[in-house]
This record gives C-alpha cells, structure tokens and sequence, in this order.
C-alpha cells in the first residue's frame, strides 16, 4: 500500500504559502523529481525573489537566493563553476517575464544547461497583487483597477513561446496544475527539464499556470476554474520544443 | 624563475588573477578596461577556467555570485558606468559574506561621462557600494606591478574575510605598460565548507542568502558583521609613506594621483620645500594612522585627486581636522600635471609654513 | 638620468609599437619604463600618441608635459609637441609627411623622409622603426644590441618575418645623414 508522504528533499515544516496557492504543489512536484532521480546531494537550486523568495527553508537540497530576476545569471555562475551539479531555478512571472527577462532570455540562448520552474499566475503575489507582464488584458489588479488595457500597459508575454525560438533553447513546456491529471503531466514536465540537463542538451524551461486567490480575490475552487476558463486559452498548454524529439526524427 | 614583462595594467591585473587561482570570470566590454575580458578570453582558455561574456553588467556580476556561492575564485572588471550596474550584486554578495573580486578601472563621470582616466568613484568605492549596511575592502593600485600584486592579494583577502574586494584602479593604470614581475603564489584558497555544490547527503543542505524578514535577525546579522569589519579595520589598513617623516607639507593621492603627485613633492624637495606623499593603499579600510603620524609635525594637507575631491573628507577625519587640509584636482578625465601640483605645493608652503 | 619621449603621429604609422620598442629596450637595460598610450576613438585612425619614460629612478607620472624628445609623424603632432619639447632637446620628424617648420634654434631638430625611405626599401609601414633608428644614433639613449633584442622579443611569432625588416629599418634611420 503506498502511503502519503513528504519527498525526502523536501523539508519537513509548514509553507508560508496561501490556501488554494500552487505554490505548494508545484515545490512538492520538484522535490518528488528529484527524489525519484536520487539527486538531492547533488542539486543546487536558485530562488527568486517573490513569493517563493524563502524557498530555501522548503527545499533540502543547497539553495542560492538570487536577487529579483537574476536567478538564471546566478544559475549560469553556479553551474558553470560545478557543471556535474543539478541547478535549477524556480522563479515567478515578475522576476523572469519582466525585471529578469534580458537573464533568462541570454541564459536559455546560451544553452546554459540549467532547469527553470517558471510559475505564472497573472500577478505580483508577494507584494500584494499588482500587474505582472503575463496579466491578462482586462484583468484588474492593484495597479490596473480598470482592467489591463493593452493600449496603457502593453500585452501578456507568452514566455514558451518566446523561449522556444531561441536556439539553445533544449526544452520548452507549458503545463498547468489545476487537476489531477495536469499535476501529473506537470511533473512529468519537470522530470522531462532534469533529464535534459542530465544529458546535458541545454537550457530547460517549464512554465506552470498557477492560481493565486488571495491577489485574484476569489475563493481556491474559482480560482482552478480562472486557470481553466481564461489563462489556458491565453497561454496554451503542451511542448513547444523538444530537441529530443527532433534528434529521434 | 619570475621574469620582467611589458605589460598594459589591465592584461597584468588579469594574468595575476589566473594565477592566483581565479576560476572564473565574467565580463562586459566598456573602455577603458576591456583588455581584462580580452585577456581572460584567450587566458581561460588555456587554464581550463571560465570565461564568458555577459549579456549585462547586471549579469556578469550575479555569476560571480552564483560562482562565488558555488565556492570558486570568481571576478567581474568593468569601468565606473558599469560598476554603478552592478552595485546591485555587490550588495547581495556583501549581505551573504561571499568572497569575490571586482575591478573598477575608473573613468570620467557622471553619466555616459568620458572613457579618459578618472578617480571619480571613490564614495562608490570606499562608501557606497551598494544599498544597505556593508563595506568591501578597497585596494588602490599604483603601477602595473601593484596591478599584478593587488589581483592575488584581492583573492587572498577576500576568501580571509568573506568580503567582497574591490580593486579600484583607473584607465592610465589600466592602459599603461610598465615591467612587472608576476608574484609567487604562496596561498591556497581556504576550504569552503558554506559552499553550495550539492551536500551529498553529507551535510544539512547549505543556504547562501541575504533576506531576513524578522528585524532583530537582520541587525543581528549586520552587527556579526560589523564586528568582522572591526578585525579588518584593525589589521588590514596600508599605505605607502614617501618622505613623511620631516615633511611640512604632505601631499596626498591615491593611484594614478599618487604617482603624479610623487613627482611634484620631488620637484618641491628640490626647491628645498620639506614636502611627502602618502599613499593610502587600502582605501576601505583607510589608513588613518598614517596619517595620525604625521599630524603634529606637518603644516598642512594637499589631497591630489582626479575628482571634484572624495577623498578628502576622509583625509580630514584622520587628521581630525588638526591642521589645515586643501584639495587640487582635474576632473573629467584631464590627468593633472606634476608642475600644476607643485605649484599648489608651493602655494601651501607660504600659506601655512613661511607665514 | 630620465629620458622623456612623445611619439606622435596617425594611427596605422606604428606609433604605439614604435613606442613599445623603446619600452622595451629600457626594460632590458634594468632601467626604469614606462608607456602611456592614448586610448578610444583616436586610435582608430585619428591623431594617435603615447609616452614613454626611461629612467633611472623609481617613475612618478607616466605623462610626459615637457619631453626630452619627440617623434613627430605627421603635421598635427609636429605642431601640437614641438613647442613642448625641453630647451636641449630632440625632434626626429618624417619630413615625407611633415611640412610645417619651426623657428627653435634651442633644440635639435631632425628631419628624417622616414616614410619615402621605407617605401624606396620595401619596408611598408616601416617608417616608425626608421626614426628610432636615428634616435638611437643621435640620442645614445638606448644601445643597438638592446633595440636588437626588443624587437625580436616584441614581434609575435606569427609575423617572425617583421623582425628582419624592423632590423633593417633601424639600420636604415641609424646611417641616414
């Protein structure tokens, strides 16, 4: 009988996270692939600065907190100093899609051969529900009480899509964790990101849709079904690249 | 056996950092340093180091703290406008004590400024690296072969301390050929057990971090490190004493200033002026007892910088104001002449000693 | 004794070089040096200087305000350093190239067609090394053995074929009358 427990790499306290947050599931879901692949010892990860910005408390293995957005230069430090080593980053849309766009943008084009976690979820969370760069047009958030207007704010960034036309890009997918059925593509996901730094074939990326109610003002159930009704047409699911696939073709 | 080379300041600075174990280094190109990011390129290379390019100096400054987090000697150079860049960063590595090396090769400011020589970012040095409470230890080169020398002692302080070390140099040191003989290296680099690079299921994983979101935490951590810096303040401050010790007149300078003003207080001797020169070599910590020496039997103070005057507020504080202290200085990238400083020197002598 | 030198001239003419052989020759004489270039946009084909300093005791600034000797390659520098050059100093000056004159009668001027005799000898880009060899021959400042040395040291392995030229340039300056 199998039973319910914590990943090993994941440290045993309570998240600081808000209920109906995916936060939570989405660090269980990084710690569960690094168990599975019995890498904790030899992983380094990189946390942002945003609501994830004490993610070092949560994950076991050794953690560097960079500063807002510049995790994936933090990361190309790491790793290029210990290339044997796992290094991932685990970063939100603010940090990557807007103050940190030029480092993750240089980093996936170099082919740094990191894994990133890209949480979007529409919104500033840590500092309590502004306009992100992947805000949807319409969306009111603190500092677009009237909605985003494109015509003011300028339109969403689609990170996947942008990332996958980068050449050193290995791979790009967009996954979302609002059902049973995407948290397990989602980490499906992730392990596909830390086999392609294993092999060594260069940058990986996996953007997770996520929910934040408490900015959103919604209840944790209407916010799953915000991801479902308005942010998955936005922000297509699935793998917009692979170089695994094109290498077996 | 160590040889003389002719070499630019800025390919001396970068071969001694490779020696002195230098892991990586990432760089951005601005004038007047780039010859260190040229160096490193072809040098890396061939020593199995790390070179790489940056897209920023934003960047470049995060990867030496991603490879200085990761336990390596890692250094960033770059020129004044960048270094405002990556103050950023420096702030961080001071906040999580990590070791690593910068150079500033200074040019004129503010702004976009110019590319010629400068020493206009002293208080961005010595002061204000960065937000927040911290300190890194400053060196200030005076010759090609003190580029060479300061590169491997920057190392060897920085992984003593866990500070950030900042060479503080500018384009004629950088650009300038002189002999130089390449240092023995006689350290290792200590073992750095905080280091992240995988705990092996050895240890309790290792957490390189500069946030503390209780108060108390955050002064605690600020005084801890305070105290090292009261250890560093204590053993580390150096300067160079030229004629001080029956001086009348002390002239003042740090690099490039220092040398030209060398040349003034010889020029003065001639004349039979009693003029020295003191040369602070650390300017964080600054070597206040050099000049607290020589307060009671000098007339007066001439600080000699390539600035509107930085420098001078600390030379004041270690006199502690006891005697009168005057400032001559070109700025803008103009390199002051020896007989414009010897005509200040003379100035000071009737001033303050003849009167 | 410190020997003071500005070399000027276009960017292309070998000025920086010219001036690091000097450098180098100090260096292998145990002799304090040093060599200060400009630097940026001028050395991409504009006015193009540097200076160097030998000396026997420990170098203060590496500027050189008021030379002992100047090269002067074209009609800019000539103009711009001739009036700084110490009273008892030396001007060598490629006359090929240079026009303008001066009235000094208390320096030593020498007008040297450096750039016509590197042409006339297959010694393109060569006038530089030219003047040098006339200094050494009217300064004494630095002994042939040493320019010998310099410049088989500072000519990359890659254009080891320079070194016979550069020789040859210097012998050309060092016998022109």
């Amino acid at each position: 009988m199998a039973v319910y427990k914590k990943p090993e790499s994941m440290a045993d306290i309570p998240l600081h996270f808000c209920p109906g947050c995916s936060h939570g599931i989405v660090h269980r879901l990084v710690c569960e692939v690094i168990d599975e692949m019995g890498i904790e010892g030899e992983t380094v990860g990189v946390c942002p600065v945003g609501c994830a910005v004490t993610s070092y408390n949560y994950f076991n293995c050794d953690v560097v907190a960079a500063a807002h957005g510049r995790a994936p230069a933090v990361a190309t430090g790491i790793k290029r100093s210990i290339p044997d080593r796992f290094v991932f980053t685990y970063q939100g849309d603010g940090d990557l899609a807007a103050i940190g766009t030029a480092e993750a943008v240089h980093s996936a084009t170099r082919g740094e051969n990191i894994t990133v976690i890209f949480i979007n979820n529409t919104i500033y969370g840590m500092t309590g529900g502004q306009m992100a760069p992947t805000t949807l047009p319409g969306q009111v958030t603190q500092t677009t009480p009237f909605g985003r207007d494109p015509k003011v704010a300028g339109y969403p960034v689609r990170i996947c899509e942008l990332i996958s036309t980068l050449t050193g890009t290995a791979y790009a997918e967009r996954v979302s964790v609002d059902s049973p059925a995407h948290i397990n593509a989602a980490k499906k996901a992730i392990r596909k990101g830390f086999e392609v730094q294993k092999a060594g074939l260069g940058f990986s990326i996996i953007e997770v849709l996520s929910t934040c109610p408490t900015n959103w003002g919604m209840t944790p159930v209407a916010a799953v079904e915000r991801v479902r009704s308005e942010m998955i047409p936005y922000y297509p699911l699935g793998v917009y690249k692979d170089i695994t696939e094109s290498e077996k073709e | 056996m160590s040889e003389k080379k002719l070499m630019k300041g800025n390919e001396a600075l970068a071969e001694a950092a490779v020696r002195a174990g230098c892991k990586c280094y990432f760089g951005y190109p601005i004038t007047p340093q780039t010859e260190i990011a040229a160096y490193m390129s072809k040098r890396m290379a061939k020593s199995g180091g790390v070179f790489l390019q940056a897209e920023s100096e934003i960047a470049a400054i995060n990867m030496v703290y991603g490879a200085a987090s990761a336990g390596v000697r890692a250094m960033t150079s770059s020129s004044s406008p960048g270094v405002s860049l990556k103050s950023e960063g420096i702030s961080y590595i001071a906040g999580c004590d990590l070791p690593c090396v910068i150079v500033n090769v200074q040019r004129g400011g503010p702004g976009l400024g110019g590319i010629q020589p400068s020493q206009s970012d002293y208080y961005m040095a010595a002061k204000a690296g960065g937000h927040g409470d911290f300190f890194m230890i400053v060196y200030a080169p005076g010759s090609v072969q003190e580029m060479a020398d300061f590169a491997v002692r920057a190392f060897d302080t920085a992984d003593k301390y866990r500070m950030p070390v900042m060479i503080l140099s500018d384009g004629l040191l950088g650009q300038m050929m002189e002999p130089v003989v390449f240092p023995e290296i006689t350290e290792k680099a200590p073992e750095k057990p905080w280091a992240c690079v995988g705990h092996e299921n050895k240890r309790k994983h290792n957490i390189v971090n500069s946030l503390y979101l209780v108060p108390e935490d955050l002064e605690n951590s600020n005084r801890e490190r305070f105290k090292k810096y009261d250890i560093v303040k204590a053993e580390l401050p150096e300067a160079d004493c030229y004629l001080t010790e029956d001086a009348e007149i002390i002239v003042t300078g740090y690099g490039a200033s220092a040398r030209i003003a060398r040349s003034a207080v010889n020029a003065a001797r001639a004349e039979g002026i009693k003029a020295g020169l003191i040369r602070p070599i650390t300017l964080w910590p600054f070597p206040e007892k050099a000049y607290a020496d020589t307060v009671d039997r000098a007339k007066a103070y001439l600080v000699v910088e390539m600035s509107m005057g930085q420098m001078v507020d600390d030379v004041r504080l270690a006199t502690s104001c006891k005697r009168p202290v005057e400032f001559f200085g070109r700025t803008g990238g103009v390199i002051p002449k020896p007989s414009e400083v010897l005509e200040k020197i003379r100035e000071l002598d009737k001033k303050y000693n003849k009167a | 004794m410190t020997s003071e030198i500005q070399l000027a001239g276009f960017g292309g003419q070998g000025i920086l070089f010219a001036g690091k052989v000097l450098a180098y020759c100090g260096m292998l004489a145990d002799r304090e040096v040093s060599w200060l270039p400009c630097y940026g946009p001028e050395m991409r084909g504009g006015t193009c200087n540097c200076s160097v300093c030998l000396s026997d005791e420990p170098i203060g600034s590496p500027t050189v305000d008021e030379p002992d000797i100047i090269i002067a390659m074209n009609d800019p520098s000539f103009r711009k350093f001739i009036d700084t050059v110490k009273p008892g100093g030396f001007a060598f000056v490629d006359s090929t190239l240079v026009t303008a004159s001066t009235d000094r009668n208390d320096i030593k001027v020498f007008c040297v067609p450096a750039t016509r005799l590197a042409s006339d000898n297959d010694l393109a880009g060569g006038a530089n090394i030219i003047l040098i060899g006339k200094l050494i021959r009217e300064t004494g400042i630095i002994s042939m053995d040493d320019i010998e040395a310099a410049i088989r040291e500072i000519v990359p392995p890659k254009k080891a074929q320079l070194i016979e030229n550069n020789l040859k340039a210097i012998k050309i300056g060092y016998e022109f009358m």
